[in-house]
């Protein structure tokens, strides 16, 4: 038999312009979405997992003449990105939801899926470059850096990469769009999502909700309590939401005076507290990384690389120093601003992604939260 | 093309010569039939002929046929007026194997207080009449069985329970949807006082159903306005499906035994060529069923990689029943009769059809041998 193609369709316009590419090419392709998030009761237009975006996803593949399917994977999308999403906030980090998806959903139940169904390679609507070597296949960052989508993907591992395609990692989104609309599909002039596909209102009350909503799988969730907010020092300012709702770097809704612009400096939810200061308080010389993965041969000794601490963050040279266990330590050339636990921090050598690690605290920062 | 179809429960091709009854009605014949002018007169005549031809075969009198637009709607007709709208108690019997448009019906009510007593079926999915009759109560306002299983084909004692509920002089609706153009259906011998049947069920047209009430049985409309259907359904009536179903209907009752000979010959050699695949379980083994369902459980298989590989392959079969977001879920039929919902999820429903042949059947074995041993050797990882 000829090799078989699975495109996972969001119903977006990125992936039905895979969709569309790969069914021209003349090879083998079937469109497979995920139903990853179900709230048929609830309105999700325009968000990735709709179920609407299904129903645009499987027009789209009725119009390249391919067959679809829908996968349905919600349970496992709750346990390895709801859940964890959730567990993040309420234990005072900034989560990666995004790169969780794309480590536990996409890349790993989503291929296993798709060869399952008898599929050889996967493709996505990602805007990332795979670029094979003698010593392997790397990742590089898309040729449309204003898209790159590459951080997303710092854990993806050599048979995911030896898999996948990223028909769209050499195009410019314009182009993208442009095709869409020579092509005609109905999706052509559908809007970008960039919120969480599976938050619909305010993130605060969508924690809230599956907190109460679910208490076994919270069992230890806090209450809504008001949050004690305090200065670096100790000294307490006034009183604030709880603090879940509060994230390191956040500038809004502090609700104490002063005459300096206050950040969130860092969350602590055995007290309920919060503590603020300046712009420079926020900075740091580093940061302390778990769960360190590189995506090629594990590097010796320390590092160079640009590091970047969140999604779009322009990036930092560093140096990156390796522990046991899967530890990293990550000093910055220049201090940084904003280093958030929860957050993922990926290396990179020019385009090509090296791998990456989950913050765990800041490096010797202006101020060092209580262990 | 999209491959050989194995799905006839889902929905049937429609008969070439069905369609060629329905042509005049979309092409230059059209008419409201309750206008009083020529066109509405004509109009009128090939509804009441199709009406006649549809009593026929349920061996019944034209005025006791109503057409609906689906099964499911008849459903709700029937459940709804008997529960009299705006009611917030009574009590039904409802059969746990009974398709969703009478267990979600039945479910509705519950939750708007009224008391359903859901009657288990056996390992088979066979309903015990004994057991149904015993929670009929004198407050009872209907009992639901269908004839026929839509996943299993588990035929249902549907004569003995109307006896029962006729003694007890409680009405009962039998709904015949999967059961019309497999086995013979007559109303005179059920005995019941309502039974739905739905055209594309059996080579007929999407969009035309019928619910049959017996003669001096009165029930509240579900459908409000015009006069239509002895006031008994209004709306302007489908006049091209309503045709095709009458024209479906009489082929039925023409050919009825040669498509059940033809459908049991076919499903033998199916189910002789699954056992020698090895490791499976064919529901409703035990007892009589459809001539055409074959419902399997495949172990270690999990259901919906297999229909998705065997319809790359060429081959529509379905994993139990279709819902709306096109995944699988374990039908809840399959779990009242005992089914594990891992075993559920392994499930596969074939459902042949009177175009199907031996070749297909012998082809499809093929194809099926082959994707189950390429789905055991990579083992399974459930679908959620």
């Amino acid at each position: 038999m000829s090799m078989l193609t699975a495109v996972a369709m969001s119903g977006g316009l990125d992936s039905s312009v895979v969709a569309w590419l790969l069914s021209q090419s003349g090879s083998s392709v079937v469109g497979l979405s995920m139903l990853l998030w179900d709230r048929s009761e609830e309105n999700t237009h325009g968000r990735c997992c709709g179920a609407l975006d299904l129903g645009d996803a499987k027009r789209v593949a009725q119009h390249c003449g391919i067959r679809h399917y829908t996968l349905r994977m919600d349970e496992s999308f709750r346990e390895h990105v709801v859940d964890p999403f959730i567990h993040d906030y309420l234990e005072g980090r900034t989560p990666s939801p995004c790169v969780r998806c794309n480590t536990w959903i996409k890349f790993d139940l989503f291929l296993e899926r798709a060869r399952q169904l008898g599929a050889d390679r996967m493709a996505t609507g990602h805007y990332a470059r795979v670029v094979e070597t003698p010593d392997g296949f790397e990742l590089h960052t898309a040729r449309d850096a204003g898209k790159d989508q590459s951080y997303f993907l710092f854990e993806m591992t050599q048979d995911q990469l030896a898999s996948v395609d990223f028909p769209l990692g050499e195009m410019a989104k314009s182009d993208v769009r442009e095709l869409a609309r020579k092509a005609r599909l109905s999706v052509a002039e559908k809007a970008e999502s960039m919120e969480i596909c599976f938050v619909s209102s305010g993130i605060q009350e969508f924690i809230e909700e599956q907190v109460v909503n679910n208490p076994d799988r919270f069992p230890s969730a806090p209450r809504a309590e008001a949050s004690e907010i305090v200065d670096k020092d100790g000294n307490r300012l006034g009183r604030g939401d709880p603090y879940y709702r509060y994230t390191v770097g956040q500038r809004r809704g502090l609700g104490v005076s002063s005459n300096e612009r206050l950040y969130v400096l860092g969350v602590e939810p055995e007290q309920n507290r919060v503590i603020v200061g300046t712009d420079e308080d926020l900075e740091s010389k580093g940061l302390v990384g778990e769960r360190l993965h590189w995506i090629g041969t594990t590097p010796e000794g320390v590092i160079e690389a640009s590091v970047k601490i969140r999604s779009r963050h322009p990036g930092v040279r560093a140096q990156i120093r390796p522990k046991a266990n899967h530890q990293v330590e990550v000093e910055f050339e220049v201090p940084q601003r904003g280093v958030a636990p929860g957050q993922a921090a990926v290396f990179y050598q020019g385009t090509r992604v090296l791998g990456g690690c989950w913050i765990s605290s800041s490096l010797e920062s202006a101020f060092q939260p209580q262990p | 093309m999209a491959g050989t179809y194995f799905d006839h429960n889902a929905t049937t091709p429609v008969d070439p010569r069905v369609r060629e009854s329905m042509l005049p009605w979309i092409g230059d014949q059209f008419g409201n039939p309750s206008s009083i002018h020529a066109f509405g007169q004509a109009a009128r005549e090939a509804v009441e002929r199709a009406r006649e031809q549809v009593a026929t075969l349920l061996d019944a009198s034209p005025a006791e046929i109503v057409f609906t637009a689906t099964g499911t709607e008849a459903n709700n007709a029937v459940i709804r007026g008997c529960s009299r709208i705006g009611c917030t108690s009574g009590h039904l019997v409802v059969s746990a194997m009974d398709h969703p448009s009478v267990a979600a019906v039945a479910t509705d009510l519950e939750s708007s207080g009224f008391d359903i007593s859901w009657i288990a079926p056996d390992a088979n999915g066979r309903i015990d009449p004994d057991r149904l009759a015993a929670a009929i109560k004198p407050d009872t306002s209907l009992v639901c069985l269908a004839l026929a299983n839509n996943i299993i084909g588990t035929i249902q004692p549907v004569e003995k329970v109307a006896r029962f509920c006729r003694k007890a002089g409680v009405p009962i609706l039998c709904d015949a949807v999967q059961a019309i153009g497999k086995i013979p259906v007559s109303v005179r011998d059920l005995d019941v006082d309502f039974l739905s049947l739905g055209a594309h069920k059996f080579y007929g047209p999407l969009g035309a159903a019928a619910l049959w009430i017996r003669k001096g049985v009165e029930l509240n409309p579900y459908l409000l306005g015009g006069s239509q259907e002895r006031h008994r359904r209004a709306g302007t009536v489908n006049v091209p499906a309503i045709v095709g179903m009458g024209e479906a209907a009489e082929l039925v009752q023409a050919e009825l035994e040669a498509r059940r000979a033809h459908l049991l010959s076919l499903r033998d050699r199916l189910e002789t060529g699954l056992r020698e695949i090895g490791d499976i379980v064919i529901h409703g083994e035990a007892v009589e069923r459809l001539p055409n369902t074959t419902h399997a459980a495949l172990k270690d298989i999990d259901a919906q990689s297999l229909l998705i590989r065997l319809d790359l392959a060429g081959f529509a079969v379905s994993a139990g029943s279709a819902c709306s977001s096109g995944t699988v879920e374990p039908s809840p039929a399959l779990l009242a009769m005992g089914v594990t919902p891992q075993e559920a999820l392994s499930s596969l429903r074939i459902s042949l059809g009177s175009g199907n042949t031996e070749d297909e059947v012998d082809r499809f074995l093929v194809v099926l041998a082959r994707e189950v041993a390429a789905l055991r050797q990579l083992g399974t990882r459930t679908s959620v």
